[in-house]
């Protein structure tokens, strides 16, 4: 008997019962669901995490010297205390970094906090502040969309000029022309030089509500002590460039700072890799939990679907036995059932497989995850589901092809 | 009164001889005590015969039907069908026994509820390995021959009792098996529904099928050309008679 016989066959008495059919298809279908689901999820914070969410925090090739990290998740209190003992990264700190550098590098000074900016009666609360130099635009990827970004005079003189985000302009200004309007920050009017391009949203924080305005001009007061910046940002044209510059950032701040080889630093470089290494823990933890869920629901959806195909063994006793009686070998009855539980599995895999998609594409219009759909994962889901069906169907199968026609046929 | 030769162990059937059983047994073990259904039944079929099985209840005509159906294996004796020793073969070589040589009707019908007459008639040209197409040609042809020409998409329930049993009289018919076997084919069927059962039978027999059935009704076993007798799985009588 053919194998797409099987299968027919397979259909026509899954149809016949379909309750107890769709009830057996459960757990198949949420394990290969969930499997597809998770994969794209995972597969959407991988991208997330590594393109948008370390490049924006520390950036791509990018280096940031500090006091301390600035992405800290699960720091001890006794480490922390240590942290705040450290000497700041002064102004002179920074421009030794910058100028002792040999592998060609864009470096700008940062220093940032939460302050209000206002403008026309209105407010925007806890935008992102920042002093910086002339480089730092072009560091971040920030782009100007109107106006100019300011220049290394400027950044040196510390005059009062502001570039500000989009958010900030659509709510000071309401659609009129920023450029050479002038804002408070900190209770001190700045002049509107630029606007910076639409940044978008990080897990649902907007990227635009922030102002930059020259390390030296008033801003400094409100952001850091006088004479010190949070970060110098390196940032290089490679990953080899920038563990070159790093090195040389390391000796130049270790000399500075006299410390004897035995003696940790007492400054931090920090780069995106921190961030990664953060995503890559939850990463392992997924790892493990993922495949777990996903295995124990097709388990669970094995044994249910094998529990189904026993009991239709022993309805279908008789049938098995007529079949035998007309010419059926052992192999034809075990292809039979083997072919119904893995078409009951393939089923429920099938409709999982569609569900795991409806939910990968219903996550990315809802959430901002960038879930995205791998072939693969479809494959290897279907894939598991059949699986699972030939592995809980072996057993009732063999049983089936094992019955004696005779006893077979006498039964009620 | 001679029907057979003298066959000892270690012989082949004469060629026209269908069935043979030497010695034939069947013991059951019961945990311990033994049941012995058969206890050394030597029979010979010829082509074109029309044997009637008769006896009391318990005296193994079932377990002979079985044996002779290849459904069974015996515990002894020979069993040759068709010039081949079947009664050493395995549960594979059986089943194409079963498929190809056979045609089966049991008491019950035996029909799948859920399947249409055409379908159930296919089953066995499916382990035939046959395609769709022919299967169904030879099955609407074989549910002709029985007079169901008209009822081949009904259901078994859609069908009335004697009806039922030609479609699995069809069933048997549609490989063209060396044996019809029957085991009282009657016997969940009123009398006059028996006697169209009967009719068809007889009919098959004229065309030149070889009918083996076992039955406790003597105007049932009236059709037949010859009547075995059993008594505790023994051949009791073995007579011709006037069809
Ligand atoms: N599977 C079995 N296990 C044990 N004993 C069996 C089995 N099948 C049949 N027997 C015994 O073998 C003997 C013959 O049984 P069989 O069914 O062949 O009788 P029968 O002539 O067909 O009777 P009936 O006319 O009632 O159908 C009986 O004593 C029966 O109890
Ligand atoms: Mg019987």
């Amino acid at each position: 008997m053919a194998f797409l016989e099987a299968v027919r066959l397979a259909l026509q008495t899954l149809r016949a019962q379909k309750l107890k059919s769709g009830f057996s298809l459960i757990g198949v279908f949420i394990g290969v669901a969930f499997f597809i689901g998770a994969w794209s999820i995972t597969n959407g914070i991988n991208v997330y995490m590594t393109e948008k969410f370390a490049g924006t925090i520390i950036g791509v090739n990018t280096f940031h010297l500090r006091r301390r990290p600035n992405f800290t998740p699960n720091v001890s209190d006794s480490m922390w205390r240590a942290w705040a003992r450290r000497p700041r990264i002064t102004f002179g700190d920074a421009e030794a970094v910058a100028a002792g550098l040999t592998v060609p590098v864009l470096s700008a000074w940062q220093s940032s906090d939460n302050v209000t900016i206002e403008a026309n009666g209105k407010q925007v609360r806890d935008a992102d502040v920042t002093g910086a130099t002339e480089r730092y635009f072009e560091i971040k990827n920030l782009p100007i969309a109107q106006g100019r970004a300011f220049s290394a005079q400027e950044a040196r003189s510390g005059v009062p000029v502001v570039v500000i985000g989009s958010e900030v302009a659509d709510k000071l200004f309401a659609g009129r022309d920023p450029i050479g309007k002038s804002v408070r920050i900190g209770g001190k009017p700045y002049r509107v030089i630029g606007v910076v391009e639409p940044q978008g949203k990080l897990f649902g924080f907007s990227l635009d509500r922030f102002a930059v305005a020259p390390a030296l001009s008033p801003v400094q007061d409100l952001v850091n002590p006088p004479g010190v910046v949070d970060a110098l940002i390196v940032k290089a044209g490679s990953v080899a460039q920038m563990r070159d510059a790093m090195a040389e950032a390391e000796g130049i701040m270790r000399s500075r700072r006299h410390l004897r080889p035995r003696q940790d630093n007492n400054f931090v470089l920090e780069t995106s890799e921190g961030v990664l290494e953060f995503w890559g823990g939850i990463q392992r933890i997924l790892f493990v939990f993922g495949p777990a869920l996903v295995s124990i629901s097709l388990v669970v959806g094995g044994i249910v679907i094998m529990n189904i195909m026993l009991m239709a063994v022993a309805e279908r006793t008789r049938e098995i036995g007529l079949r035998k009686s007309l010419g059926a070998r052992r192999r034809d009855i075990m292809r039979q059932f083997l072919a119904e539980s893995v078409t009951l599995a393939g089923l429920g895999g099938a409709l999982g497989v569609v569900t795991g998609v409806l939910l990968t594409f219903a996550l990315k219009a809802v959430s901002p995850l960038p879930t995205t759909l791998s072939g693969v994962s479809i494959v290897l889901g279907l894939m598991l589901g059949g699986l699972t069906g030939i592995v809980a169907g072996v057993y009732p199968a063999s049983r089936a092809a094992r019955l004696d026609p005779i006893v077979a046929l006498r039964q009620e | 009164m001679s029907l057979a030769q003298q066959f000892r162990t270690g012989d082949t059937p004469l060629p026209d001889i269908i069935i043979l059983t030497h010695k034939l047994a069947r013991a059951y073990d019961m945990g311990g005590e033994v049941v012995r259904a058969l206890r050394g039944v030597s029979l010979q079929i010829r082509r074109n015969e029309y044997v009637a099985i008769m006896g009391p209840s318990g005296s193994g005509k079932s377990t002979l039907m079985n044996l002779i159906g290849c459904l069974d294996t015996p515990t002894g004796g020979e069993y040759w069908l068709n010039g081949q020793k079947v009664s050493d073969l395995g549960d594979d070589a059986l089943a194409r026994i079963r498929n190809k040589e056979i045609g089966f009707v049991f008491q019950t019908f035996n029909l799948l509820p859920r399947a249409t007459a055409l379908h159930n008639v296919e089953l066995p040209l499916i382990y035939a390995g046959l395609g769709a197409k022919e299967r169904r040609a030879q099955a609407a042809q074989a549910l002709e021959r029985v007079g169901l020409g008209d009822r081949m998409e009904h259901r078994p329930n859609e069908l009335s009792g004697g009806q039922r049993q030609r479609v699995a009289i069809a069933r048997a018919l549609v490989n063209d098996p060396s044996i019809l076997l029957a085991d009282e084919p009657t016997g969940n069927l009123d009398s006059a529904t028996s006697g169209e059962i009967m009719e068809v039978f007889g009919a098959l027999h004229r065309q030149g099928q070889t009918v083996v059935m076992v039955t406790h009704e003597h105007d049932i076993a009236a059709h037949a050309a010859r009547v075995v007798t059993l008594r505790d799985g023994l051949v009791a009588t073995d007579q011709r008679q006037a069809a």
